[in-house]
């Protein structure tokens, strides 16, 4: 949202539901592919990776958004990053805290939250500027796009790759599984398709509305 | 960040004041912050370790269900305390307060990082009851197989790991064999398609078992406890 200054904008639905359809950090604005390929070889690491950046991208936004008055433009990266690093950090302890083996399975990724650049992207575009309430709500559905395209990356993976979904096996003993899915390479197909998919859905609404358009002017 | 502003344009005081204040009071939130979660969590990630091993050595012994920390250092096995140097080496016990075996650790590096595995060991069969991965970075589905297969897994139940009579090292080293080639009690199957994995398995059991097997046998008396 570059260009409106300090222009507050009301808390609607919409403010949610942007970051899951129309702004998703992934599908639309190709942010954050780091984690995004490199954790998703399981829906619970997924699910885990996605709720952390949430909880970070929300809680950093909202001290932001609280301190935008107060940050000199001259310093405001460098506030911004502190202010990640502390609630990365602070996940980190968490995270080891709830399951070690979670931990070890997300390994160095809960740590490059940090230059995860959906939220100093975030951080940059909309918290700086906006009120607490919108920054909160606006996080909260950019960090559900966010958890959703990992999901939705990680089940697939995890599905082809294992055979099974959040740990629980689908197919039996019989399932062989298709290994490459697992693997990096895995990954960027699965990325691919679900790109893919977006893009053509975007395509046939935008001909759509278009085609709307041309029948209202020759009305 | 504030030099690179100085260069820019000439600050005021006001503004330079302002930024120091601004880092200033956010440095400190931030480190308030991250003290604050450190020691809430701290006792919760003690336990969840301690809980992770315990788990790990029970497996590796079978029948255990206690277990007595110890240190392999140059004057042979002590108790662990905190002032010890050495290698640390766990007894587990069983049901009856017997010593059931005890469990080390071993590294080795694998495919993609460094294989780092506890083993457990039965002295009076002398052999390796059992392995848990604790930590790895082989590929999955392949060299993640160490940790998980079956068939891979069946070798360590009964693992031969005799001290020879001079007692500096096993009677029979601790080999790889190809896949269902193994014949002897001292030859691990290897897991085909990973043989760099299979091999890392191989290579820091015999290398752990040629020093400390010994040392075991001539100290269980340290181990058993004194009923």
């Amino acid at each position: 949202m570059p260009g409106r200054p300090e222009q507050h904008e009301p808390v609607t639905l919409d403010t949610f539901l942007r970051g899951l359809w129309e702004e998703n950090p992934v599908f639309v604005m190709l942010l954050g592919m780091c984690p995004v390929l490199a954790v998703t070889n399981s829906a619970i690491n997924a699910l885990a990776m996605g709720l952390a950046s949430t909880f970070v991208l929300v809680a950093s936004n909202s001290l932001v958004s609280l301190l935008r008055h107060y940050i000199p433009k001259q310093v405001r990266i460098a506030t911004y990053i502190i202010i990640i690093a502390t609630f990365v950090t602070m996940v980190d302890y968490a995270i080891q805290a709830i399951s070690l083996d979670l931990y070890n399975a997300l390994g160095a990724f809960i740590q490059l939250i940090v230059v995860n650049c959906m939220i100093l992207g975030r951080a940059e575009a909309y918290a700086s500027k906006q009120p607490l309430g919108a920054t909160v709500v606006n996080g909260l559905g950019i960090g559900a796009g966010f958890t959703l395209a990992l999901l939705s990356l990680g089940v697939v993976r995890e599905v082809l790759g294992s055979g099974s979904l959040f740990g629980v096996s689908l197919f039996g003993e019989n399932f062989q599984p298709w290994v490459v899915m697992i693997l990096p390479p895995g990954g960027f197909f699965v990325l691919g398709t679900w790109l893919l998919i977006f893009a053509a859905f975007r395509l046939r609404k935008q001909r759509r509305t278009e085609l709307g358009e041309v029948a209202q002017h020759e009305r | 960040m504030i030099q690179e502003g100085t260069a820019q344009s000439p600050v005021s005081p006001a503004l330079t004041r302002s930024m120091l204040r601004t880092l200033g009071l956010v440095a400190t939130l931030s480190g308030l912050l991250v003290v604050l979660s450190y020691r809430i969590t701290l006792p919760i990630i003690e336990e969840n370790k301690r809980l992770a091993i315990e788990r790990a050595l029970f497996k590796v012994i079978p029948g255990a269900i206690s277990r007595q920390d110890f240190m392999i250092t140059d004057r042979g096995i002590e108790l662990a305390q905190s002032d010890l140097q050495g290698t640390a080496l766990y007894a587990g016990y069983g049901q009856d307060g017997r010593l059931k075996g005890v469990a080390l650790e071993a590294a080795a590096a694998g495919y993609q990082d460094v294989i780092r595995i506890l083993y457990g060991y039965d002295p009076y069969c002398q052999c390796i009851r059992g392995i848990e991965v604790l930590k790895m970075a082989e590929t999955p589905g392949i060299g993640d197989k160490i940790a998980k297969d079956p068939v891979f897994q069946e070798n360590f139940t009964a693992l031969e790991a005799r001290a020879n009579a001079t007692g500096d090292g096993l009677e029979r080293a601790i080999v790889l064999v190809k896949q269902g080639e193994k014949s002897e009690a001292w030859q691990i199957d290897a897991i085909s398609g990973a043989t760099i994995s299979s091999k890392a398995i191989a290579r820091m059991l015999n290398d752990s078992a040629q020093r400390y097997v010994p040392l075991i046998q001539n100290n269980l008396a340290v181990m058993e406890p004194a009923s």
